[in-house]
């Protein structure tokens, strides 16, 4: 083979390779976003009757300005490295949807604890990521808040912490909070 | 006999009739004198007050009005989203009024480790306040003691 057919056929590889890349990196991705949207987190029903149904009734569904945060604009994080990770965990998920862990109401209720400190958790470790993707300190304006936000809020950010220290279940039912708090709870017995 | 009996019960019906007929004419239903087949117009939207300072009791007994807004609060067996911040564990580190004392009591004097179930329930007492103008003229002033 010649220099120049070398350079022909390196050449035909480059582009195919560009091709093949582009077909399969914009295919993950567009499978990445398929399953990325309230359509796909619905199509469960342990999605759709529980969490999905006391999310309709909160502000992040139905407010004054028509603005909706969907599921993953809480639950799976925008910067691209930080997706793929949530995505991977989520495999953990389908395992349960097979072994049908909460593919009752009642199951769910009892799983709603440990699912709910799950999300806790990993919203303290991220100091609420995925809230701030919209809710930053810096941009708010104190004296357009009331007068218990001003207090909350500056206290809260000086003591260094996050969303969701103080606003939990703000989106959905919250699971017994007796191991939390239990003066905000009915006395047990 | 028989026939004057009768004619008298047909007569009672008669007049029952004419009479709630006569009184439903003046009497005014929550929706007001539209049609049911009608919509009514929906009644001026009431917003509730912005977050103030407590708001006077206007007699002694009276429980204290909630002087700020409420939306999305919820009250259940398993968190009672009021006393995340007016609970005595909680009140000072949240800068709020604290619960009274009578509340930890049950319906026989006993005193409670935590809120009586009886008193749980804050909203069946305590409410927030919306700017609506009082529906009938009212002249009502507070005891002598309670003036400021």
């Amino acid at each position: 083979m010649s220099t120049s057919k070398i350079k022909k056929f390196g050449l035909a590889c480059l582009a195919v390779g560009a091709v093949i890349g582009i077909i399969f990196w914009g295919g993950f991705n567009w499978s990445m976003e398929l399953t990325n949207n309230e359509e796909f987190c619905t199509s469960c029903h342990e999605m759709k009757d529980n969490v999905y149904q006391e999310y309709k009734t909160t502000i992040h569904y139905s407010n004054r300005s028509g603005v909706r945060a969907t599921c993953p604009d809480c639950h799976v994080p925008k910067e691209w490295i930080h997706k793929v990770i949530r995505k991977i965990q989520a495999s953990n998920e389908l395992y349960h949807k097979v072994m049908g862990t909460i593919d009752t109401r009642e199951k769910f209720e009892a799983h709603r604890l440990e699912l709910a400190k799950h999300v806790w958790k990993t919203m303290k470790e991220t100091d609420s990521r995925e809230c701030r993707n919209c809710h930053k300190y810096d941009y708010m304006d104190y004296p357009s808040q009331g007068r218990r936000a001003i207090q909350q809020h500056t206290k809260g950010f000086d003591e260094g912490k996050t969303c969701i220290d103080c606003h939990k279940g703000i989106a959905h039912e919250l699971p017994d909070m007796y191991e939390e708090d239990p003066s905000a709870v009915l006395l047990k017995h | 006999m028989k026939m004057q009996a009768m004619l008298k019960m047909v007569l009672l019906g008669a007049v029952l009739v004419a009479a709630t007929q006569a009184l439903a004419s003046h009497v005014q239903s929550l929706r007001g004198d539209t049609d049911l087949t009608d919509e009514a117009t929906a009644p001026e939207v009431q917003y509730y007050n912005k977050d103030g300072q407590p708001i006077d009791r206007n007699y002694v007994q009276q429980p204290p009005l909630i002087p700020h807004k409420i939306d999305g609060y919820r009250i259940t067996i398993k968190h009672n989203k009021c006393l995340s911040c007016h609970s005595w564990k909680n009140y000072k580190s949240k800068n709020a009024t604290k619960i009274s004392q009578t509340h930890f009591e049950s319906r026989d004097g006993f005193v409670l480790a935590n809120v009586s179930a009886r008193r749980y329930f804050c909203t069946q007492c305590h409410v927030p306040q919306t700017n609506a103008k009082p529906l009938v003229e009212n002249e009502f002033k507070p005891v002598e003691v309670l003036r400021h």
